[in-house]
């Protein structure tokens, strides 16, 4: 078994396929394209490779330690930051292909004109916490 | 309470349910019921037989559900077998090949054998693999409903049931459940029910690899390599009873993977320095084993066999055969170009290896190795 993290962008990633932003969809295609993301977690859960869930708010600032007895600096938010991920999705499968598998499901989720967005997805491993007894 | 007895009686309790009639998804269910009532009744009211408390206690929960579920259909007559003694037969093996069949995928058959055979709560499970309980439980379903059409009766492969087990071992420890140890019970158990010279190769490898656990980490975590282990700190007794466990697989002249890789872990275990160390004869051995299989990781380990029997040149024309793609080549590379003498490379290939390492200890361990020889070249 491998977890993987299947990361949605704001930025940063090539443009889907069904390019347009979700403020011009109608509410019904919102509103399908939510029921298809949850059914989504739901039938992950299902099969037993859902881990977890989160999206981000779009705004964030850079912090930084500033010395000894002073207040961290940040600075930000950076308007023109090239990549801005805007949440994930955790799973547990047992192959890098079941992994890539799911990562293209995810990407069909329905946009504007009820079509699929074809979203590209960041698929990265996870780094183990431990290495195998039998290695060493 | 006795937590440990508890799941070893596990899966002769489920195996007299499945006996008297009830298929197995429920029936582990029950189970799976009794031993969590076990764990709350018994520290305040131990059974004097815990084995028959256990059968009646899971048998009522058996029935309790199998009633819920079929007060309409009126099919009480036919699960309400009677509740006599305790049948002397052992299904123990029929559990084990049903939680690892071939139709189940490695983490299923993993998930199943660790509660039906292991007695773990799916909250264990869950916690030992770091994914939600509720994902843990539809995944233990699931199996369940995949195996439902399996006869119970039906002779299994051993090979999957190893592998299933070889896996849970190779986990190691996280959460409350020590997966390594419980593997070795597991496997332990095994042998105690079938005469198999590869299960016994297993368990001689397990405890092999076990009796150096407390040396393969640092106090900070970070991974000890075999070379610079403290010796002093590896258990004896464990790695005599590795040792005469695969002496008896060895006689009976059925060689098979496991015993060959526990064949390796045993020279490694009976040196009294890294120096010491048989290498020659490990080089002999990892012949063999690739003789039984074809997974190139062999192959890379005789590399590094080979550099220590005949140098780092001769390692490193064994690594020339191999696929560089295949993990940890690069590790084996550095390391051999570290004892030629080349420290520019090792540094330069530590750090590639570093960043290839398929889990934090190995990257961090990699990471280390390429800073200490960074640290010695001139700037």
């Amino acid at each position: 078994m491998a977890k993987y993290l299947m990361l949605k962008h704001y930025r940063g990633a090539p443009n889907a396929v069904n390019d347009v932003p979700m403020d011009q969809w109608t509410p019904e295609e919102i509103t399908a394209h939510f029921d298809y993301m949850n059914d989504f977690a739901a039938r992950l859960e299902q099969t037993g490779e859902f881990v977890e869930s989160q999206a981000l708010a779009p705004d964030g600032v850079f912090v930084r330690f500033d010395g000894e007895g002073r207040p961290p600096v940040t600075d930000g938010p950076f308007a023109e930051t090239k990549d801005l991920v805007a949440g994930w999705m955790v799973i547990d499968v047992d192959s890098y292909e079941r992994a890539l598998e799911l990562a293209g499901e995810l990407s069909a989720a329905p946009g504007a004109g009820g079509r699929p967005i074809h979203e590209w997805l960041e698929l990265r491993p996870f780094l183990g916490c431990h290495s195998p007894v039998t290695g060493g | 309470m006795d937590e440990a007895l508890v799941r070893q009686l596990t899966p002769g309790v489920l195996g007299v349910l499945v006996r008297r009639g009830a298929d197995f998804a429920a029936a582990e269910d029950a189970v799976q019921d009794a031993l969590v009532e076990a764990i709350r009744v018994w520290p305040v009211d131990p059974p004097r037989d815990a084995k028959g408390w256990l059968v009646t206690v899971a048998w009522r929960k058996f029935l309790d559900a199998t009633k819920a579920a079929t007060a309409r259909r009126q099919r009480e007559d036919h699960v309400d077998a009677p509740q006599g003694p305790v049948p002397d037969v052992d299904d123990t093996l029929q559990l084990y090949f049903l939680c690892a069949h071939p139709s189940l995928t490695p983490s299923s058959a993993v998930a199943l054998t660790l509660r039906a055979v292991g007695g773990l709560t799916t909250r264990q499970i869950a916690q030992a693999y770091l994914v939600p309980e509720a994902t843990m439980a539809q995944r233990i379903s699931r199996a369940k409903r995949t195996v439902a059409e399996v006869r119970f009766d039906q002779p299994g492969d051993v090979a999957t049931v190893l592998r299933v087990l070889y896996l849970v071992f190779n986990e190691g420890y996280s959460g409350d459940v020590d997966l390594a140890a419980e593997a070795i019970r597991l496997t332990r158990q095994l042998a105690g029910v079938i005469d198999h010279p590869e299960v016994a190769g297993l368990l001689a490898l397990m405890l092999l690899h076990h009796a150096r656990r407390a040396s393969r980490t640092a106090a900070d975590g970070s991974l000890v390599p075999l070379a610079d282990q403290d010796r002093g700190r590896w258990d004896t007794a464990m790695i005599t009873e590795g040792v005469a466990i695969l002496q008896a697989a060895l006689a009976r002249d059925h060689l098979g993977e496991f015993q060959a890789q526990a064949a390796i872990a045993a020279l490694h275990a009976d040196a009294p320095t890294a120096a010491e160390t048989d290498w020659p004869q490990i080089v002999e051995w990892y012949d063999e084993l690739a003789q039984l299989t074809a997974n190139p990781v062999v192959r890379l380990n005789r590399a590094v066999a080979v550099g220590e029997a005949d140098g780092p040149h001769a390692g490193l024309a064994a690594l020339s055969t191999i696929d560089p793609a295949l993990p940890r080549y690069t590790a084996v590379a550095a390391h051999l170009h570290e004892r030629t003498g080349d420290l520019a490379t090792a540094a330069r290939l530590y750090a590639e290896a570093a960043r290839a390492a398929p889990n934090l200890p190995e990257r961090d361990h990699l990471t280390r190795q390429a800073a200490r020889l960074n640290s010695q070249l001139p700037r």
